[in-house]
C-alpha cells in the first residue's frame, strides 16, 4: 500500500516556515536565518538544508538539476533527485541551461547562471567565525556588531604559516558590505561567481537549522589583506583531457597507463555540452 | 596651573544582587565588609570617583577581595556596572560618559583608547593563535588590512619586550608564564593606546622576570607618555612604578595621595596595618 504523500514531500506549514525564513534571509543578504530544521529522509550533513530548500521552492513545471561537487551523477546528487522526483514528479535535466532550480554541493557551475534560475548551495557550517568562536550567542554578536577581527585574523595567521591565505575552500566572504559569510565549501574558484549573480543565490544548512542567501546582483566581496589580494586557484598551462577546456576548474587526476598527471573538468555537465559541440562540428564538416 | 585627566571616574558602583531596604538604610548597619547579611548583595565597588592624568601611573593597593580588579572590568567593559560615569579626554568627546554608549561604540574605545593586561593570559591571549597573530587582532580589530604593516609593528613590539622573533609564529600556550605576560603586554601596547590597565600582571612571576616586566613597563611610561592603572597587592610594585597611590577597602578607597606618602605616613588604620605587615 502506498500512502499519499504531500507534493514535495513536506506538509505545507513545513514549506511555509521554510519559506518564511528563505523570505527573510533573502531580505537581509548575508544573514544566517534560523529555521525549523525538518526531519528528512537522508541524514543530516548530506544535504538537508539543500534539499528542505528544494522541497519549498519547487513547482510542478519546474526543471530540476542536482550537482555533488560538479558531477550529476554521484550517488548523493542522484538519491536527492529521486527523492524530489519521487515526492513532485518534476523533470529532471543535467543540462545548466534548462534548469529552473539547481540543487549543487560544493561547486557553482561553470556556464553563467540566469536571473530565471534559482542556485541551491548545500552547506555543512555555516558560521564562518565558528572556528575562532564556539559559542553561538558570541557569534552572534559579533554578527550584529560587525566586529570580523576573527575572520580576518584566520587569514592572518595563515599567511604568517604559509606564507598565503591557505583557504581551501569556504573562502569568508562580506555580502553587501555588511555581513561576512562562509559560502558554502566551493573552491575560491567559484567566490567570484557569487558576486553580482543573476541568479538568486540561496544557501541551507539543515543539521545547524540555518538558512541566508545572496539575492541577485549584490556585491559578494571574498575577504583579502591590502598586500595579499585575492586569488582563486590556478590551472595555468592546463586543460581538460577531454573537451580541451581551460578556465574551468579542473580535477587533477592521474594517469594510470602513463603515470602522468592529467586533468578533467569537475563540472561534468559542462564537459559533455563540451563534447557534443564539438562531435557536431565535426560530423557536419565531415558532411560537408 | 590646571591639566585636564585623561580618564576621569565619577561614583563608580557596581553590585552583585538587588539590595535590600536593610542594606540601603545606613544606620541598620547590615553591610558586614561588602556582604549585606539581610539580602546576600555584594557591595564589590562603592562609589569610586578617581582621575587619571596624562602619562602617569596610578596605584591601586588593597586585599584581595577589596574590588580592585572589579574596578578595572568595569572601567574595560568586561562587566556592566551599577551605577557611575567615566569620561575619557577624546577630541570632542571630553564630556560622554563612556559607560552609556553602544556596545559597538565601547568596542572602539576598547581598540583604540584602552589597552588592558590581565592578571591571567589566558583572558588576554588567544592561547592557540601565533603570537604574532595576537598582536595582529587588536590591529586587526582597529581596522587595519595591510598584513606586512602589522607584520612590521609585531615584530617591533615582540623586540620591545624581549622575545625572540624566532618565536613569533609560536602560540603563546608553548611560552612560560613570563612570556606569556610579555606578549599580553606587547599585544595591548599594539594601537598604541593613551590608556593602560595592568591587573596584578607580575603576580606569579618569579622575580628576575618581575624585575624584567616592571622594567619594561616604566620605559613604556617614559617613551610613550602613556597613562597606566597599575592594580597590585605587592607593595614594593607600587612603590616603584607609581606616582599616586589609592589604597582600597571593601570596595571603597579609603586614602589616596602621592605614593611616598602613602607609604611612608600612612594615615588609615588599615592602610598602616598593610605598610608594617610588609616582611
Amino acid at each position: 500500500m502506498k500512502a499519499n504523500t504531500h507534493f514535495a514531500f513536506f506538509d505545507e506549514g513545513s514549506k511555509k516556515e521554510i519559506r518564511r525564513a528563505t523570505l527573510k534571509a533573502v531580505a537581509i543578504p548575508g544573514y544566517q536565518v534560523p529555521f525549523a530544521s525538518r526531519e528528512m529522509p537522508i541524514a543530516r550533513g548530506w544535504g538537508t538544508g539543500g534539499l528542505q530548500l528544494t522541497l519549498s521552492l519547487i513547482g510542478q513545471t519546474d526543471v530540476l538539476k542536482v550537482i555533488d561537487q560538479g558531477s550529476d551523477e554521484s550517488v548523493n546528487a542522484v538519491s536527492i533527485k529521486k527523492l524530489v522526483q519521487d515526492t513532485t514528479g518534476v523533470q529532471l535535466t543535467e543540462c545548466t541551461e534548462e534548469a529552473d532550480i539547481i540543487q549543487s554541493r560544493h561547486r557553482i557551475p561553470e556556464c553563467s547562471l540566469t536571473k530565471e534560475q534559482i542556485l541551491v548551495l548545500q552547506v555543512p557550517i555555516p558560521e564562518p567565525l565558528r572556528a575562532i568562536e564556539e559559542r553561538e550567542y558570541m557569534t552572534k554578536r559579533m554578527h550584529a556588531e560587525d566586529d570580523y577581527s576573527g575572520a580576518w585574523l584566520m587569514l592572518f595567521e595563515q599567511i604568517m604559516k604559509f606564507g598565503k591565505t591557505a583557504t581551501t575552500a569556504d573562502h569568508p566572504v562580506s555580502v553587501h558590505d555588511r555581513y561576512v559569510m562562509a559560502p558554502s565549501p566551493i573552491p575560491r574558484f567559484d567566490n567570484p561567481k557569487m558576486d553580482h549573480s543573476e541568479a538568486l543565490i540561496l544557501l541551507g544548512a539543515g543539521r545547524e537549522k540555518k538558512i541566508y542567501a545572496v539575492p541577485p546582483y549584490t556585491s559578494v566581496k571574498s575577504l583579502a589583506f591590502e598586500d595579499y589580494p585575492f586569488t582563486v586557484e590556478s590551472f595555468e598551462g592546463a586543460h581538460c583531457h577531454l573537451c580541451g577546456a581551460v578556465d574551468v576548474f579542473l580535477d587533477e587526476l592521474i594517469d594510470h597507463e602513463k603515470g602522468a598527471t592529467i586533468y578533467q573538468c569537475n563540472d561534468s555537465a559542462y564537459c559533455i555540452e563540451q563534447l557534443n559541440k564539438q562531435e557536431k562540428v565535426e560530423v557536419e564538416s565531415t558532411y560537408a | 596651573m590646571h591639566e585636564t585627566p585623561i580618564l576621569r571616574v565619577e561614583n563608580l558602583c557596581k553590585q552583585y544582587g538587588t539590595g535590600c531596604q536593610e542594606c540601603q538604610d545606613k544606620e541598620r548597619n547590615s553591610v558586614e565588609k561588602n556582604y549585606c547579611k539581610s539580602c546576600g548583595t555584594v557591595f564589590a565597588v562603592r562609589d569610586i570617583s578617581l582621575d587619571l592624568y596624562r602619562g602617569e601611573i596610578l596605584g591601586i593597593v588593597g586585599e584581595s577581595g577589596s574590588g580592585k580588579s572589579t574596578m578595572m572590568q568595569c572601567l574595560y567593559f568586561d562587566t556592566d556596572i551599577t551605577s557611575g560615569a567615566a569620561y575619557i579626554n577624546r577630541p570632542g568627546k571630553e564630556n560622554e560618559n563612556v559607560f552609556e554608549l553602544s556596545s559597538q561604540q565601547k568596542r572602539m574605545i576598547r581598540n583604540h583608547d584602552y589597552g588592558m593586561v590581565y592578571q591571567n593570559p589566558v583572558h588576554g591571549l588567544k592561547m592557540n593563535f601565533s603570537s604574532i597573530g595576537n598582536i595582529a587582532e587588536k590591529l586587526i580589530a582597529a581596522g587595519n588590512r595591510n598584513v606586512s604593516d602589522m607584520e612590521a609593528t609585531g615584530k617591533r613590539l615582540l623586540t620591545n619586550v624581549h622575545i625572540p622573533l624566532h618565536r613569533m609564529k609560536e602560540e603563546p600556550e608553548k611560552f612560560s608564564g613570563g612570556m606569556q605576560q610579555r606578549v599580553q603586554i606587547a599585544k595591548a601596547l599594539s594601537n598604541n593606546p593613551p590608556i593602560l590597565f595592568l591587573d596584578e600582571v607580575t603576580t606569579g612571576l618569579d622575580l628576575s622576570v618581575q624585575a624584567n616586566v616592571l622594567d619594561l613597563i616604566k620605559k613604556i611610561q617614559r617613551e610613550l607618555q602613556i597613562s597606566m592603572i597599575v592594580v597590585s597587592h605587592d607593595l614594593a610594585v607600587i612603590r616603584m612604578l607609581a606616582d599616586r597611590t589609592i589604597v582600597m577597602l571593601n570596595g571603597e578607597i579609603i586614602e589616596e595621595g602621592l605614593t611616598d606618602q602613602v607609604l611612608e605616613d600612612p594615615q588609615h588604620a588599615y592602610t598602616q596595618q598593610l605598610v608594617y605587615s610588609l616582611l
